[in-house]
């Protein structure tokens, strides 16, 4: 029985047809199921072999190749904080500090609530509104640590739903 | 695709259009360094040591990725190309350990000979280098990531060589690592292929490393002794108390019919030679116990009894069980022996294919038989029964690189869903016991079906799967032990209605077909000739006139008192056939074998035998592929079986010239003619040998004596010298060119069902496969292998 939803499992099966070979449709797969698991726990991988044909060492190898993809549960909301050059420049380090004291965690770390993981990623493509962050699918621009402040607080309230 | 003409260094050369820079260079000498490159595996471009310079290309090559076009002018060693392969080394060395004088890898090490060469071991990086502490993944497989150079050879001889897809690349870029499927440790074949092609010292052998170094051995090629396949391996020895110990299987020439393969009993199941168990004096029994004795002392009781029996109950009650892990020679001089000395026809040996049927069905169709090498190029293959994955890894890997490289087709008709059929274009999964109706089937007989269908498998496979293969213009036929008797007879008819197919029978061990080719039957002679006219002219002797007693015949004979002595040679029937030990018990029962086996814990005598590693002689493997053996390792005290047998005839009053032809003196016969040379009474054997430009052999311990005999004599064997001592394979012929005799016992022919990690006798002493097997006892896993 699949870890995943049936919907899920049936939308796959559907989309697969549309790939020339069922490993090419791999890195979606990986998204999709992460999106609803929250993280690729052994039986989502498992599950993903016999979906693909594919060993499950192969599947493994893709996940640690992505660092969008986690082996590992990861809190509610991811919060992606850019420090790349052009966020660097804007005070994106600040963010991230100022990130770090607000949860109380550090990079890759979960808050003990499991709401938030936080972590320092490269370039997220949001250079002219720097310093920008991104919290699950969500981006937040053009930061300051206010309104940081703010953004953390109206998820901790859809968290609290 | 068409020639094309490019010049490399200033030469010019001529090779097909499309073919890799890097083996076209090959081809005029020039060699280009790669370590990711590995001919017949995916190509990576990876490494970046292959950079050459091309003319009209503005920035350097990768020679393993470029396809040679009309015209191009390549220079390989100019200073940009030894100051770019300079700073590739610079960048693998920086978290590499500059260790070598500590390496398991020093003095064999790729990435050592290239910093030789293009001198990066200075550098200018400052950072700390990264460190991992080693792994152990597998009782035979050790990870040291610090020295990985991430070329993936391991990955891909893993994945697509072997079909196993144990190995995987985790993380990216400069923090990429190789890891195993099962976070930890390895659960795979543990064939060590990983190990071989490893450039450098990042996966070593749990078996080799850190005992020695690769120039304080002798290398010596020789053949496996372990299943049928006669793959090579390449022993490692080195000087020990008792004489030359093996410290290492590899093979590091590639010179055998295996290329690039070896399985774990190559590689790692040698060291049954070194086991505490293995005897090293003969043993006699004295007041019901084995007593250790002096070889004079031991030869003398056996030749005496052997005298005794024959000389009063006439050679009838006397039986004797030949070896498949003996050589040729071992094998033809123990039937030898066993007819002329013991005057006997109760010969036989652990039967594992039905060569007899097969020789009978092929008698005279010239090329109906295929060859190890042939397996790997041929357009189509089929396979029926018997599981190679387990049983013939050489032949697997010949199936799968066929399918892999070339595009070869293979059917499979099997009554268990074995792993092979991941390659099959066809698989048809039988009910069990379907192979006869298969083969009626196969050769048109519809109603069939009925018996030979299985659930899950539509009839639609089946008429695929048959009008496929008669529809192949060139095809190779495998079948193992479950098809015998009839059913080699109605396969061998089936091959025959085809444009082309040829056969290979799927023996056990590594002498199997030795054994059936030379003769160790009660009621064929070797080159399965069933009457004794033929050999009674050449050996100048009268053959035993009594029919002979088979292995089942035989046991029952002691049971019941008539079998008064028993000569066992390198065979356990206590353990392989079931019956009660204590029938052997009745005969005066001599044993040679190496450990104290079942059978030999009951024997009047024991004599301690050399093994196939150390001795010289012939091995045929079950495809019919002649290889030579040669002696590796050495142990004070023991003897080749060879030398035995013919110290037994000596002291048993023979005259041994007749037994090996040696000295310019041999055995005078009438050679049928009558005028030339060859008229009236004249040495055959000499004669033959002088018209071949070959020297008398000086001993009577020389198997070569007795090899010369089997050339001149077995139907099949008439091979070419320089081929076999060059190190390659020959083919022999005995099953077409031989004289098609049947044996009666096709009851007796039984798969040994080793798996990849048993190996008869041989294994329950090795070390390496009972650590394995240990290993997969503690840490049960699912079928990831699979």
């Amino acid at each position: 029985m699949p870890v995943v939803s049936e919907q899920l499992d049936n939308f796959f099966n559907e989309k697969m047809k549309e790939y020339p070979t069922r490993r090419s449709f791999l890195v979606p797969m990986l998204l999709y199921t992460q999106d609803e698991l929250g993280y690729l726990s052994p039986d989502a991988i498992s599950y993903l072999a016999q979906k693909t044909g594919l060993p499950e060492i192969e599947i493994r190898n893709v996940i640690s190749y992505y660092s969008m993809l986690t082996m590992k549960p990861r809190g509610k909301f991811n919060v992606q904080v850019c420090t790349n050059i052009s966020c660097m420049l804007r005070g994106g380090e600040e963010i991230f500090q100022h990130c770090k004291q607000q949860l109380g965690i550090g990079h890759k770390q979960t808050t003990a609530d499991k709401v938030f993981t936080l972590e320092e990623v490269e370039c997220i493509g949001a250079c002219s509104w720097a310093p920008a962050m991104q919290v699950n699918y969500d981006f937040h621009e053009n930061l300051t640590p206010a309104k940081v402040d703010k953004i953390l607080e109206s998820y901790e309230k859809k968290a609290a739903q | 695709m068409p020639d094309v003409t490019i010049t490399v260094d200033g030469k010019k050369l001529t090779a097909p259009g499309g073919t890799l820079l890097i083996e076209a260079c090959k081809r005029v000498g020039i060699e280009v360094p790669a370590f990711c490159y590995y001919p017949g595996l995916s190509l990576q471009a990876a490494c970046r040591m292959c950079l050459v310079e091309i003319e009209k290309m503005p920035k350097l090559q990768t020679a393993c990725t470029v396809p040679i076009t009309d015209g191009m002018v390549v220079t390989t060693e100019s200073e940009k190309v030894k100051q770019a392969r300079k700073s590739m080394l610079e960048l693998v060395l920086g978290n590499h350990p500059l260790d070598c004088p500590v390496c398991d890898a020093g003095g064999e090490c790729e990435l050592q000979d290239m910093t030789f060469k293009y001198g990066a071991a200075d550098s200018r990086y400052m950072e700390g280098k990264l460190h991992k502490d080693e792994q152990q993944w597998s009782p035979v497989v050790f990870f040291d990531r610090p020295r990985c150079i991430l070329c993936y050879r391991c990955v891909r001889v893993c994945g697509e060589g072997m079909d196993v897809w144990a190995l995987g690349v985790q993380g990216r870029g400069v923090s990429s690592v190789i890891a195993p499927n099962q976070e930890d440790h390895l659960e795979c074949e543990e064939c060590g292929m990983c190990i071989d092609i490893c450039p450098v010292g990042a996966l070593t052998s749990g078996a080799y490393r850190y005992k020695t170094r690769p120039w304080e051995m002798k290398h010596v090629g020789t053949i496996c002794t372990h299943c049928g396949d006669g793959c090579k391996t390449t022993l490692g020895v080195r000087r020990h108390d008792t004489g030359m110990q093996i410290v290492r299987g590899d093979n590091r020439d590639k010179s055998g019919i295996n290329g690039d393969f070896l399985c774990i009993k190559g590689r790692y199941a040698f060291d049954f030679t070194d086991h505490r168990a293995r005897i090293t004096q003969p043993l006699v029994r004295k007041d019901g116990h084995l007593r250790p004795a002096s070889w004079e002392e031991a030869l003398e009781v056996v030749a005496h009894e052997f005298r005794d029996v024959r000389e009063s109950k006439g050679g009838a009650a006397i039986g004797v069980i030949g070896s498949t892990r003996t050589t040729n020679e071992e094998n033809y001089l123990l039937q030898k022996f066993a007819r002329l000395v013991l005057q006997t026809n109760n010969i036989d040996h652990h039967r594992t294919a039905d060569f007899p049927a097969l020789a009978a069905a092929l008698k005279g169709k010239d090329g109906a038989t295929a060859g190890m090498r042939d397996v790997f190029s041929a357009p189509a293959m089929l396979l029926i029964g018997n599981d190679p994955t387990d049983q013939h890894p050489l032949l697997a890997w010949q199936i799968r690189s066929n399918v892999r490289l070339h595009k070869a087709r293979l059917y499979l008709a099997n009554t268990q869903p074995i792993k092979l059929r991941r390659q099959a274009a066809v698989f048809a999964h039988i009910a069990d016991g379907g192979y006869a109706a298969l083969l009626k089937f196969l050769a048109g007989d519809d109603s069939a079906t009925a018996t030979l269908l299985r659930d899950g498998t539509p009839r639609e496979t089946l008429i695929a799967l048959r009008d496929k293969i008669k529809a192949e213009p060139d095809l190779i036929i495998m079948f193992g032990a479950e098809i015998k008797g009839a059913d080699v007879q109605a396969l061998a008819a089936f091959a025959a209605s085809l444009p082309k197919a040829r056969l290979i029978a799927l023996a056990d061990y590594a002498n199997s077909r030795g054994a059936s080719d030379m003769g160790l039957y009660p009621d064929l002679l070797p080159g399965y000739t069933a009457s004794a006219d033929h050999f009674a002219r050449e050996w100048d002797a009268q053959l035993p006139a009594q029919p002979g007693m088979s292995l089942a015949q035989m046991t029952k004979a002691a049971a019941d008192g008539r079998l008064k002595a028993m000569y066992v040679v390198g065979s356990n029937p206590v353990a392989r056939f079931d019956f009660d030990p204590f029938v052997l018990t009745k005969p005066f029962l001599v044993v040679q074998d190496m450990f104290l086996t079942n059978t030999a814990a009951i024997a009047d005598v024991v004599l301690p035998v050399a093994c196939a590693y150390e001795k010289s002689g012939t091995f045929t493997n079950s495809a019919g592929d002649l290889q030579q053996v040669q002696k590796a390792g050495d142990l004070a005290g023991v003897k080749p079986d060879f030398e035995i047998i013919v110290r037994i005839a000596e002291r048993m009053g023979f005259d041994v010239r007749k037994l090996v032809p040696f000295g310019r003196e041999g055995v005078r016969a009438d050679m049928g003619q009558s005028r030339g040379a060859q008229s009236g009474e004249a040495d055959r054997h000499y004669v033959w040998l002088k018209a071949q430009n070959l020297e008398p052999k000086m001993s009577p311990l020389d198997p070569q004596a007795l090899f010369d005999e089997i050339q001149r004599v077995v139907p099949g064997y008439q091979i070419s010298r320089a081929a076999l001592f060059s190190g390659t394979e020959v083919r022999t012929h005995a099953l077409t060119a031989g004289n098609g005799g049947t044996s009666a016992g096709t009851d007796l022919i039984r798969s040994s069902n080793d798996t990849l990690f048993t190996s008869g006798t041989l294994g329950r002493y090795s070390h390496a496969l009972n650590s394995v097997m240990e290993n997969r006892r503690r840490a049960p896993a699912g079928a990831a292998a699979d």
